[in-house]
């Protein structure tokens, strides 16, 4: 019974971070109906500058944080304004090949600047464990996770209650109809690359501090990809949701079976649960179908 | 009374080949109703597109003309800051946004209006004239009744404070009563806000009803116009636009084929 305490509790805290990284995801897909496949490589970015911040310059992590939500906004517009820009109007599979394309090229960056070694940051939490009775959290794993359901907060009561989160949101349900309310809908592009770019780096960031740095961070980014198709791609809601279920059956998967095979488990059992899950609501837990009124 | 929009032999054309406006003209009075008409495929609302700037998002284009708006030419402007500058259109089918809340909604329509607490003041006016919004403010706007996202979209541009607004066919798929009751508080908003409006409808009596002067439309131009009362007169409009036979005549295409030329040796 501890065991499945144990697995359901660190599931739960991984999955409050994969949230926040799905996010990521969602934020630019609402808006734009762009998949980002540069999502884990914008967290691998933020992570590295928040390294260098901490590493190179012995900032404090409150400047620190700070500056990387400057920096991946900046990163997220600047991608929106040169590149997907000129991309308006193309077939979404053209789209999608400039993300992946955007994702080789920002993982050849990272190398030439930093190099392809591990890296560790500087402790930035309490080292000493939770404890809740029987059950014991790490200590980076805890704070990460409340860190990340802060962003995912703030980022809910953004979208929800402030007028640009109102028109964002006009903006993903009719592009056309939001002009016509004086929305910039260009600049609503741009904004949702800016805030799907700080939710990864600040992901990237959470992520580096449980596991260390290196290149291919990123590539937990395919990780997130069945939760943000499980909540829905286009619901906020769904991805931390899906984002929650996610981590806590991969724990699960883990820890249970993982022994009775050559490990792989873990990784395999969100998609399985994904198929599942598409089987009975094939637009995911929250997607959007059309309202119909009968 | 000076004209505040004045739009000069616009040309439009859609997909670099399809010609729909082909030099038309008209002018609105600053305060004025004006009511444009003509059947299926006339071009009206491509007419009201080129004003708020949408062609380009449809593949459409601007050739030739001008359009200016209290002095100020709007032909290269994008939409929303065609917005800015007071020219709010409704747009054809009722285009609320299903996935928001009617507040919401409300919101969006008060987008370029800086001030929070003039929103709550606008947002009460429209609740006077349709208190139906206040008891559905919550709801998604796509659950409402066609009805009230007509009030929806209405009150939107409301919000908006425009100087001018532009409806396309308030009309389409309502009720006769409801159509009746939406016409009257058109023409209440252009009386107690001095709103400026121009009028797209295919139910041509109703809007030459509120209306202070009236634009007909045929195949891309502009084939007669004039005060309303003047217009509600004219046996050809009686007879294409108001359904009004005229008994033992003929009715023929040629009758209104003559106003073209007429308006051609006018202009
Ligand atoms: N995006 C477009 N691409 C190509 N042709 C178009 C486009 N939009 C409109 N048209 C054509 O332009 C002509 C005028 O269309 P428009 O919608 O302006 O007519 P309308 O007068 O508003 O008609 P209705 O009363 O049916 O709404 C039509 O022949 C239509 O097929
Ligand atoms: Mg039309």
């Amino acid at each position: 019974m501890d065991i499945f305490l144990q697995l359901i509790s660190s599931g739960f805290l991984v999955g409050g971070i994969y949230a926040l990284i799905a996010l990521g995801f969602v934020l630019i897909y609402k808006a734009t109906n762009i998949i980002n496949f540069a999502t884990g490589e914008f967290m691998m970015i933020g992570a590295y500058i928040f390294y260098s911040l901490m590493v190179y310059l012995e900032l404090s992590p409150f400047v620190g944080f700070p500056l990387v939500i400057v920096c991946a906004a900046l990163l997220g517009a600047l991608v929106e304004r040169l590149i997907l820009r000129h991309m308006l109007g193309q077939p979404n599979i053209s789209i999608i090949m400039v993300t992946i394309g955007l994702s080789s090229i920002l993982l050849g960056l990272a190398e030439m600047i930093w190099g392809s070694s591990f890296r560790s940051f500087p402790p930035l939490f309490p080292r000493k464990p939770i404890i809740l009775g029987e059950i014991v959290l790490r200590s980076n794993l805890f704070y990460g996770f409340v860190m990340a359901m802060v962003v995912v907060a703030v980022f809910l009561i953004v979208f929800k209650y402030a007028k640009v989160g109102v028109a964002m949101r006009a903006t993903a349900n009719d592009q056309v109809a939001a002009f016509s309310m004086g929305i910039n809908v260009k600049t609503m592009f741009t904004i949702s690359w800016a805030f799907g770019a700080i939710a990864a780096s600040l992901g990237g960031i959470i992520i580096g501090n449980i596991g260390g740095v290196q290149p291919t961070l990123g590539h937990i980014g395919l990780k997130i990809f069945p939760i943000v198709i499980l909540g829905g791609l286009d619901s906020i809601i769904g991805a931390v949701i899906g984002g929650f279920i996610v981590g806590i059956v991969e724990n699960l998967a883990g820890g249970y079976l993982d022994p009775y095979f050559y490990g792989g488990v873990k990784d395999l059992a969100p998609f399985i649960v994904l198929l599942f899950i598409l089987f009975i609501k094939p637009y995911g837990l929250f997607g959007t179908k059309e309202i119909e009124r009968l | 009374m000076s004209a505040i929009l004045e739009v000069n032999n616009l040309e439009v054309l859609y997909n670099n080949i399809i010609l729909v406006l082909k030099g038309l003209s008209l002018k609105v009075e600053k305060g004025s109703i004006v009511a444009l008409l003509g059947s299926n495929g006339a071009g009206k609302s491509t007419t009201l597109k080129a004003i708020s700037g949408f062609l380009p998002l449809e593949d459409g284009a601007i050739t030739d003309g001008t359009i200016q708006f209290l002095g100020e030419e709007l032909t290269r402007l994008s939409p929303h800051k065609i917005v800015k500058k007071g020219v709010f259109q409704i747009m054809e089918g009722r285009r609320v946004f299903e996935d928001l809340t009617v507040e919401e909604n409300l919101i969006c329509g008060a987008y370029t209006q800086k001030k929070r607490s003039k929103m709550i003041k606008d947002m009460d006016k429209c609740f006077a004239y349709f208190p139906i919004l206040k008891k559905r403010y919550k709801r998604l706007a796509g659950y409402l009744s066609g009805g009230e996202q007509q009030m929806l979209v209405i009150s939107r541009a409301l919000l908006a404070t425009p100087t001018l607004m532009m409806l396309d066919e308030p009309s389409m798929g309502l009720a006769p009563l409801l159509v009746e009751e939406i016409f009257e508080i058109i023409r209440q908003i252009n009386e107690n806000e001095g709103t400026t409006i121009l009028l797209v409808e295919q139910n041509a009596r109703m809007a030459l009803e509120i209306s202070n002067y009236g634009y007909i439309m045929e195949n891309g131009r502009i084939v007669l116009d004039g005060p309303v009362d003047v217009l509600m007169g004219d046996r050809d409009v009686q007879e294409f636009y108001l359904g009004m036979g005229h008994g033992n005549e003929q009715t023929s295409y040629r009758n209104v084929k003559h106003y073209k030329r007429r308006k051609r040796w006018l202009s």
